[in-house]
């Protein structure tokens, strides 16, 4: 009886924790919610947990009459552009590092920590000014370029874990059976390595849609995005707050979508693989 | 596997052609950089004047405290981050149902945008329309992080915490998750209290993988940039300049580019030695154990 109940106790403090912990997560996110669709005016008078009346003029005003309809296709597009470039060459190369002995690529962990580890700040002094140099400078193409340097380091070294897992045996049979190289990988591996290439692809995209950084240095106005476009709100004349807010919201949708969809090996892959299960 | 040795390059040139354009070309643009007097205001374009901006750089005191206030703010998000993370990872060591939902919920922030998240703490923190000066107000306390440097710098630290103790947490249930179950049997039966276990038995057993996940957030921590940047450009003052704040204000306001290029390689080598210095510290922290 005494062990039920203690076992009952428990169960009981652990919920406690959990939605203790999950109301501290999720109230900033509700808060910004509540902000974005409020009245300039009732946002002035005090904070209201609870939106006094629903207004959707800060999410289509920014959207239809300002530019940000604009930063929206940029972000969506740069993000998209930027997750194909990264797959299709990750996809070749993990490959290669996978089944050749290549010297060097037992460095990739390394090379991918230092890609993650440096400060992204130090690297927007020769960016702007080689991209001012090749005219790269406000396009799209340019930012969908410059992402792989922290994405495709990471989806070559996520992709090589499930690459190394599919056995070997069978690439060998489909070569005796008259496969090319690439036939094998367009046969073979890219069927059988599909969920991980999706996980990645996932994360690449997640990743270049986050960016700011460089989106804010080596753009003016044409290839603009999203997260740069979150700072302009902040102006010497006062902020729109509402906007801000809604804008801010639509920033987050993919994040949200995508970790619901797929929740699991996000987690694995965000945690940068120190979760295993 | 045997292969035509062509066609295994064709498979990974394009990728290394890429990575050295954009990853081995700039560092090397900016060690060149780096020894030239490169202001977009000076005339004369670039002078060669060989190691001055290095030695500018050790006496420039902006810099060293931004580097100071850097390390401090690693220092206390990760003293908050790491016991958090391990306490509240080992009181939900049970199965129960709901953890799926719960985590995905801890997941949230993880892959949230971080300038979304800086203006969140915005619109919590702002004066005009923020709900935590409101209620702090009501208990007494002034609370603005536009004026006051300790309450600005302390922000900064609760949004690193709220943005990554998740992650603290994450790591350490996999990592609880995978430990053997041999040992708690034996301690069961040998009659040790949780605190017992819980010293002698899972934290030497889970120490790589706190050792790692200091090193993740250690580094994390020390490149902080957008979330800062958003809610308080590094101010009041200088308050809450870290280092990379600074270097980009560097770099926007006074445009010396062979004075920015000195820091940023300055910068990358120290990132380089700490990442050395605490992978050879891991290393051997776990050989030992």
């Amino acid at each position: 009886m005494q062990a039920i109940a203690k076992k009952r106790l428990r169960l009981f403090l652990i919920y406690l924790l959990c939605i203790l912990i999950a109301i501290v997560t999720l109230f900033p996110i509700y808060w910004m919610f509540v902000v974005s669709v409020q009245s300039k005016l009732e946002i002035f008078s005090g904070p209201h947990f609870f939106p006094p009346s629903f207004h959707s003029e800060n999410y289509t005003r920014p959207f239809f009459q300002d530019v940000y309809g604009r930063y929206l296709v940029n972000s969506l597009i740069i993000a998209t552009g930027n997750t194909l470039l990264v797959i299709f060459l990750a996809v070749m190369s993990t490959y290669a590092f996978s089944r050749f002995r290549i010297p060097g690529s037992n460095n990739i962990f390394f090379w991918t920590i230092t890609n993650r580890m440096a400060p992204a700040a130090v690297f927007i002094v020769p960016f702007f000014l080689m991209f001012n140099r090749l005219g790269l400078r406000d396009t799209r193409g340019g930012l969908i370029i410059l992402y792989c340097i922290f994405n495709l380091p990471f989806a070559i070294w996520l992709l090589k874990g499930m690459m190394d897992s599919i056995p070997k045996e069978l690439d060998e049979a489909a070569m005796i059976d008259g496969c090319s190289l690439w036939g094998v990988l367009i046969r073979i591996i890219l069927p059988l390595a599909r969920p991980g290439i999706m996980v990645t692809a996932i994360l690449t995209w997640i990743f270049a849609w986050n960016e700011y950084l460089f989106a804010s240095v080596l753009t003016n106005v044409n290839a603009r995005t999203m997260t740069t476009g979150l700072i302009e709100f902040v102006t010497v004349i006062g902020t729109n707050w509402g906007e801000m807010a809604a804008v801010s919201m639509v920033c987050l949708i993919p994040a949200v979508v995508f970790i619901s969809v797929a929740q699991r090996h996000i987690i694995a892959g965000l945690t940068f693989g120190a979760v295993k299960d | 596997m045997k292969g035509n040795k062509k066609q295994v390059w064709g498979l990974i040139s394009p990728t290394l052609a890429l990575m050295i354009a954009i990853g081995v070309i700039p560092v090397i643009y900016i060690i060149y950089l780096s020894v030239f007097r490169y202001s977009v205001f000076a005339r004369t374009g670039m002078t060669y004047i060989g190691f001055d901006n290095y030695r500018n750089l050790m006496f420039d005191s902006e810099f060293l405290s931004s580097l100071r206030l850097g390390l401090s703010f690693v220092f206390f998000c990760c003293i908050i981050e790491i016991p958090l993370g391990l306490l509240i990872a080992n009181l939900l060591t049970y199965e129960f149902k709901g953890k799926g939902i719960f985590r995905t919920i801890m997941a949230l922030p993880l892959a949230m945008a971080p300038v979304s998240i800086g203006s969140m703490w915005v619109l919590l923190t702002n004066p005009d329309v923020g709900p935590l000066p409101y209620f702090l107000g009501k208990v007494g306390v002034e609370y603005n992080i536009g004026v006051n440097a300790t309450q600005a710098f302390a922000t900064t630290v609760f949004m690193d915490v709220w943005h990554w103790t998740p992650f603290v947490i994450l790591t350490f249930m996999a990592g609880l998750a995978s430990l053997p179950k041999d040992p708690y049997e034996a301690s069961l039966v040998d009659g040790a209290n949780r605190w017992q276990t819980f010293r002698y038995i899972t934290l030497p057993l889970l120490r790589p993988v706190i050792l790692t996940t200091l090193f993740i957030r250690i580094m994390d921590t020390f490149r902080i940039f957008d979330e800062v940047w958003m809610l308080t450009s590094g101010g009041p003052g200088t308050a809450t300049r870290f280092v990379s704040i600074h270097l980009v204000r560097e770099v926007l306001r006074s445009m010396n580019y062979g004075y920015s290029s000195a820091m940023s390689l300055f910068l990358l080598y120290l990132t380089i030695v700490i990442c050395w210095l605490l992978l050879t510290f891991i290393s051997a922290a776990q050989e030992e154990s």
